[in-house]
């Protein structure tokens, strides 16, 4: 009890400093570094509840991210209308998903060969639009421009404002507030009862479907979820950044997987966490080495040797970890408490805390 | 007999391969009836129950439930026509707590109130509400299948099928389980895959006895121990 409530005050902290103070310091190449590091959030987030809920391993869920982010793109530049883009992008990442989750979970297909399967999936999509240079490779007045990708990604506007593209800081805001949004409906499905089913089926799918749930509908559903959810993190890098068939990537991929592992599977805060701090060092590094003229070692390579340190030496990640920590102290502070009373026969035990 | 059947399995067959687990088994269950299946290890019990709970989809012949036919239909749509199953090494969630994983069976049908209720009332008659907050990982081999038997009369099925529940209990436990299979008979039917002679005797009242696949001997508990044939197979000797 103590601790999910010190947990939601973190994150209320965290979404206060993200979306009062910082915005208020006004540094821009935070709020823009922040905005990329919030839509790849939504990113990790996605792969969190899928993966660390459903028990889904999915390697190729920057799929629904790139497919949101074009679908975005694609629709914006031929409607005018960024809003109506918006929407049609998550349904578009959503329905994308639905219709994959259907083949892998009524075919009976999962663990690594889901991996492969999406991660697949994934590539198709990266090596199908990396060769869409030309000419003839448009979609209404959108080209899909290969290599790369749509740089003339138009920026969401001011709602019922078609001609006020939002300010870096408004899109700032929107990304983070999405990302917290998204948290908050993350929690809030997993608490429900087809969280608890959806959990049920990651323990032990067939009882589960011996206890009368279908699981490839819950997957199905979960699944779909996810989906919509990494699209609208794909629309937000577009507005952030621009799309391109990057956002279908291995290296996008296995960052997601790194992200969560670091973080803390099996939780929703601890993956976007380990998002932001593998972001942020990763620029951290990029300014160093290139910055400072020290072109004696690869930022990828201090990545790995992280990664490589956290699944060795950490195992569930830094969110697990740090909740054990509190708990190592609070229950050390607990009999300290207790028998600093024992000790002294002046103190009587409390009737009532 | 007249009266209605619950569950009748005619000719079900399941080959896997070369070898025919189930061969052509005809079975008759009345609603309340009890009936224990009998019959040495790999005489196709377990085989028997999996195609009757939807786990695998028999090569051949029908099994027909209430009136609908369950060949082809997936293990949740079983569960939800009526037909709960305990298997023979416990199948529990692990991960979660014993309160949770019984009320996530019992909301299967109820809405959370009522599932909450059924819950408490299904845990004080098995006898385990004292184990309602532990994770069922942490429990002993008899608590698990304890555990597991809850979840499986939670949603109240209208058949219930054990599979050697009585496995890995104590003296107590056992007797206890005897008692409560007993007294599910008034609510549903049951059918009870067990090794256990001593609960056979103090439960049975019909017995199948399955053998290579085929159904060996039914009739009466008293009447189908004392068969020679059965003897002769749960002695060792070759039937055939």
């Amino acid at each position: 009890m103590l601790k999910s409530s010190l947990g939601a005050a973190a994150v209320a902290l965290a979404a206060v400093y993200a979306l009062v103070v910082v915005p208020a310091e006004g540094q821009m190449t935070t709020m823009i570094n922040g905005s990329v590091y919030a839509s790849y959030g939504i990113l990790a987030l996605s792969l969190a509840l899928i993966w660390g809920y459903g028990g889904i391993l999915s390697f190729g869920q920057a799929a629904f991210f790139g497919l949101g982010g074009y679908a975005y793109a694609i629709a914006a530049l031929n409607l005018g209308n960024t809003w109506a883009a918006l929407v049609i992008a998550v349904a578009l990442a959503g329905a994308s998903a639905a219709v994959l989750g259907y083949f892998m979970f009524w075919g009976r297909i999962s663990d690594v060969y889901l991996g492969v399967i999406t991660l697949t999936v994934s590539l198709i999509l990266y090596r199908f639009l990396n060769q869409t240079a030309g000419d003839e490779w448009t979609i209404g007045s959108a080209p899909l421009g290969g290599f790369n990708g749509i740089p003339s990604t138009p920026i969401l506007t001011l709602p019922g404002l078609p001609d006020e593209p939002l300010s870096p800081e408004q899109i700032y805001v929107l990304a983070m507030g999405a990302l917290f949004v998204g948290y908050l409906a993350c929690k809030l499905l997993v608490a429900t009862h087809f969280g608890r089913v959806v959990v049920s089926i990651r323990e032990n799918e067939m009882r589960a479907e011996l206890l009368g749930y279908d699981a490839r509908l819950y997957k199905l559903g979960l699944f779909t979820f996810a989906g919509a959810l990494a699209g609208i993190g794909g629309v937000l890098f577009a507005n952030c950044v621009f799309v391109s068939p990057n956002m279908f990537n291995l290296q996008t991929n296995g960052q997601l997987i790194i992200w969560v592992i670091v973080g803390g599977l099996g939780t929703l805060a601890g993956p976007v966490i380990g998002c932001f701090l593998l972001l942020m060092l990763a620029t951290f590094l990029g300014t160093v080495h290139q910055g400072g003229g020290t072109n004696w070692f690869d930022p990828n390579l201090v990545l790995g040797v992280l990664l490589t340190l956290v699944v060795v030496a950490l195992r569930k990640g830094l969110l697990p970890l740090a909740i054990a920590g509190f708990d190592a102290i609070a229950a050390r502070r607990g009999q300290r408490g207790r028998l600093a009373r024992a000790a002294d026969p002046l103190v009587c035990e409390p009737q009532a805390e | 007999m007249t009266e209605a059947l619950i569950l009748e399995a005619r000719g079900l067959t399941m080959r896997f391969g070369g070898v025919t687990a189930v061969d052509g088994v005809d079975l008759k269950v009345r609603p309340g009836e009890l009936r224990c299946l009998i019959g040495p290890n790999g005489a196709g019990k377990s085989t028997f129950f999996k195609m009757l709970s939807g786990q695998l989809r028999p090569s051949a012949g029908d099994v027909v439930f209430k009136g609908i036919s369950l060949v082809g239909l997936p293990a949740s749509r079983i569960a939800r026509l009526g037909i709960g199953i305990k298997t023979q090494v416990p199948s529990v969630f692990n991960g979660l707590t014993v309160a949770a994983g019984v009320t996530l069976a019992a909301r299967r049908s109820l809405p959370p109130m009522l599932a909450r209720a059924r819950t408490d009332e299904t845990l004080a008659r098995i006898g385990i509400g004292r184990l309602r907050d532990r994770l069922v990982g942490e429990l002993a081999h008899g608590q698990r299948q304890l555990v597991e038997l809850a979840m499986v009369l939670a949603p109240q099925p209208d058949l219930v099928l054990l599979d050697e529940p009585a496995a890995g209990m104590t003296a107590d436990e056992v007797s206890r389980l005897a008692d409560l299979v007993v007294e599910l008979t008034r609510s549903s039917a049951v059918i009870i895959v067990e090794h256990d002679m001593q609960f056979i005797r103090r439960i049975a009242r019909d017995v199948t006895v399955f053998n290579c696949g085929r159904v060996l001997a039914e009739g009466p508990a008293g009447q189908v121990l004392a068969d020679q044939r059965v003897k002769d197979v749960y002695l060792g000797k070759e039937a055939a």
